[in-house]
């Protein structure tokens, strides 16, 4: 056998004096990194420190750590990029991976503050003070007719509201498909998703039959493989999206190998059992602004004028092409940003295409602002929000509401070991594999999920109550209410936010 | 202005509303100058209504015609030349055009049938699920593209004119026919880029595409006797519809054209 260059990156300890040999590890653990002759014994470059065995040691006998191994200094040359270099020479494969984008560039949401008020204005206290989170999205009209009615005015009837989505806090669950993860992550999504006031996405896999009773609560997804698409599916969900990119991606299609493809996803995909789902990267049918105006009105004959939106990844010429598709007539446009995670993209794609969400968002209200087009559609801003504050800070940058996915899969266990596209998730996530699937209870997702999208919700009302206002709208695009902190000048004027100090 | 408000007339058409008359269980109904939505909606109430057919007289250009409508044994007859996306979403229905067709007929259809007495557009029967699309004259561009099978049943689609470039790219299930016969086009039956990336069903070109036209994917040889006597029944069935004779269709020599394995990319990535 010839010797494996690619040297393990974590080291596997156990405590011999306190280990029970009870084998929990040997067992729990996805990546076959144990075997058990007499007591565990691990193979370090299985390992992908996602904590899976230490967390249920009963012994707590087992440390994951950072292997010692030196590398010979050379900041360019960093040992992942000697490794890759390794493994592809190896193998002439295209390194894939998963989650999101895991390199160190300037975090912008890292150097945006927020505003309280002090003194001349009063900021208010949410907890004894109403606060609102509701938030619609969809096309507003561009004018209203108003007539006059007792004592005061009301709408005319048959004013054309278009239908919008009613969400209770501005967050939804973005999209993963059923394939990508399983169908309990979406049991407890769909659940989730319910209980909060706000939506789940089928992501483009299509939607379980075990999920129909959650349809009021989600958005259906058509991406260019069309899996699961049919009339019911369109009718079924609360919106429907389509998806053009993913900003884990983007320019980039899918690739669901055939083994995944088991009988229940090939059933909720419309494709025969094990045959491979390969999305293809643009649309066929999509390679113009009026190619997507007559998707988005197809959809919109088959389903009586429900709201559609158009997820697309994060990209130079976002502005431009949001513009574009605001104009096509979609209900909202969804901006990946390429931090934005993946259940398997090419490692070259995902690390180094697409431009931060931050300035999506910004460039893209702008630009809409500017147009006088910003009300016929609203922004759904995703690619790693991480927290509540980078919640707040989007909206004030102009976003209607998140999409979280990364931190959906973070409150369900997932510890970011980035091994999504193996196939063999230790927490029970992205993978299919009943002796891992059904580590994760549906029910206690749902809990964990409603919780930290209660917990978020207190804290954006705490924000809200800082900066002295008592509704989310009042936040919505509101920059002034931002500064920045050690950004260039340049990237301030894009962001439209003034440096702290001014 | 966006023209979104039912029945509201848009720019070049001069009726809001179609007239519309019923005798029996079919209902007629006279697009000429009525915005497609208009249309429409009333070919859902006619359908609604309980008629088995809608003929639609003097339609031009209006799109999404049986679009996303479903039930087996409805009938939509469409007299002129429809808009873009005909039968799109569509489940079970059969929509026949007496004329030619835009782009995107059958687009994600799921089952049901259409049958194009002309010449159809780009990305005929996109994503196709199951039914059967015939059409008579020429295709353009990416016919048949991404087809799949499910549930046991294919998707089938007979052009009986030539195709332009990716015909069948993508293609993941189903059957798809090209003749080659009643063509306006100058040029070879079909553009380059045959079945490029299939990875499941087949395909046959009624005579030889030469290796530069077809994908890296496939694999090209005579059909057998054996494979003749299965497509027969389809090539019947086409005939039936447009008065043709299949003797001549069979005069010629079929190419089969199939995946060379249902894998194509397994081995193409690696990872850490």
């Amino acid at each position: 056998m010839s010797a494996q260059l690619v040297q393990p990156e974590f080291r596997v300890k156990i405590d011999r004096e306190v280990c029970h040999k009870c084998g929990r590890c040997v067992q729990q653990c996805g990546w076959d990194v144990y075997t058990f002759v007499d007591r565990p014994i691990p193979d370090h470059s299985r390992c992908r420190a996602c904590h899976r065995c230490m967390t249920y040691c009963p012994a707590q006998a087992i440390t994951i750590e950072r292997s010692p191994l030196a590398y010979r200094e050379n900041p360019s040359w960093t040992p992942a990029l000697r490794k890759a270099a390794w493994r592809q020479a190896e193998t002439g494969g295209v390194l894939l991976t998963g989650m999101g984008n895991d390199r160190p560039y300037l975090n912008i949401f890292d150097h945006l503050v927020l505003d309280a008020c002090q003194v001349t204005n009063p900021s208010i206290d949410p907890l004894r003070e109403p606060m609102e989170l509701r938030t619609y999205l969809g096309s507003q009209p561009d004018s209203v007719e108003v007539e006059a009615s007792a004592g005061g005015y009301r709408l005319k009837p048959g004013a054309g509201f278009a239908k919008n989505i009613k969400l209770d806090t501005p967050i939804i669950f973005a999209p993963m498909s059923y394939g990508s993860v399983s169908l309990n992550v979406h049991k407890s999504l769909a659940m989730a998703a319910r209980r909060c006031g706000i939506l789940w996405n089928t992501g483009e896999g299509g939607l379980h039959a075990d999920l129909y009773p959650y349809q009021d609560n989600v958005i259906v997804q058509v991406a260019s493989g069309r899996f699961g698409v049919d009339t019911d599916y369109l009718n079924r969900g609360a919106a429907v999206e389509i998806k053009v990119g993913q900003g884990a991606k983007p320019g980039i299609g899918g690739h669901l190998p055939g083994e995944k493809a088991d009988r229940d996803i090939a059933a909720t995909r419309m494709i025969p059992q094990g045959s491979d789902a390969i999305s293809p990267a643009p649309h066929h049918d999509i390679y113009s602004i009026e190619d997507l105006r007559q998707l988005i009105y197809s959809i919109k004959e088959a389903t009586g004028y429900k709201p559609v939106g158009v997820k697309i990844a994060a990209v130079h010429n976002v502005a431009a092409i949001a513009s574009g598709i605001v104009r096509a007539g979609a209900d909202y446009v969804y901006l990946d940003g390429f931090r934005g995670g993946t259940g398997a993209a090419p490692q070259v794609i995902r690390d180094h295409v697409g431009i931060p969400l931050e300035i999506a968002v910004a460039v893209v209200d702008q630009r809409l602002r500017d147009e006088g087009i910003r009300q016929r559609a609203s922004i759904i801003a995703a690619g790693s929000v991480r927290s509540s504050a980078d919640l707040a800070k989007v909206i004030a940058l102009g976003a209607d509401a998140v999409a979280i996915g990364s931190a959906a899969l973070i409150a369900l266990g997932c510890h970011l070991c980035q091994g999504c596209h193996t196939g063999s998730c230790s927490w029970g996530l992205t993978t299919h594999k009943p002796e891992l699937t059904r580590r994760l209870d549906p029910e206690w997702g749902a809990e964990r999920l409603t919780n930290l999208v209660t917990a978020w919700s207190h804290e954006l009302k705490e924000i809200l109550g800082a900066l002295g206002v008592n509704a989310i709208e009042s936040l919505r695009g509101s920059r002034e209410r931002l500064r920045s902190v050690g950004l260039d000048a340049q990237t301030c004027e894009i962001l439209g936010v003034k440096p702290a100090g001014l | 202005m966006s023209m979104t408000t039912v029945g509201s007339i848009a720019m070049g058409h001069t009726r809001a509303l179609p007239p519309s008359e019923r005798v029996g269980d079919v209902t007629t109904i006279d697009c000429r100058g009525v915005y497609y939505r208009a249309v429409n909606e009333a070919v859902r109430a006619a359908a609604d209504d309980g008629a088995s057919t809608v003929r639609l007289l003097n339609v031009n250009g209006q799109r999404y015609i049986g679009t996303g409508i479903k039930g087996a044994g409805r009938r939509i007859e469409v007299c002129g030349t429809p808009g873009q996306a005909v039968a799109m979403f569509m489940d079970g229905p059969t929509v026949e055009v007496y004329g030619n067709a835009q782009d995107g007929v059958g687009n994600t259809m799921n089952s049901g049938e259409v049958i194009v007495h002309g010449s159809v557009g780009d990305v005929l029967g996109y994503g196709m699920r199951r039914g059967r699309i015939f059409v008579e004259g020429d295709a353009g561009y990416r016919a048949g593209i991404h087809m799949k099978a499910n549930d046991g049943h294919r998707p089938v689609i007979v052009c009986g004119g030539k195709a332009r470039d990716f015909f069948g790219e993508y293609m993941a299930g189903g059957l798809l026919v090209l003749l080659g016969m009643d063509s306006r086009l100058a040029g070879p039956i079909v553009g380059a880029h045959l079945a490029a990336g299939m990875h499941g069903g087949e395909i046959y070109v009624r005579g030889e595409p030469e290796a530069w036209q077809c994908g890296a994917e496939v694999t090209c040889a005579v059909a057998t006797d054996e494979q003749m006597a299965a497509l027969t029944p389809i090539l019947s069935d086409y005939c039936a519809t447009f008065g043709k004779d299949l003797r001549e269709v069979l005069a010629a020599p079929f190419t089969r054209i199939a995946p060379a394995g249902s894998r194509p990319y397994a081995g193409l990535y690696t990872y850490l």
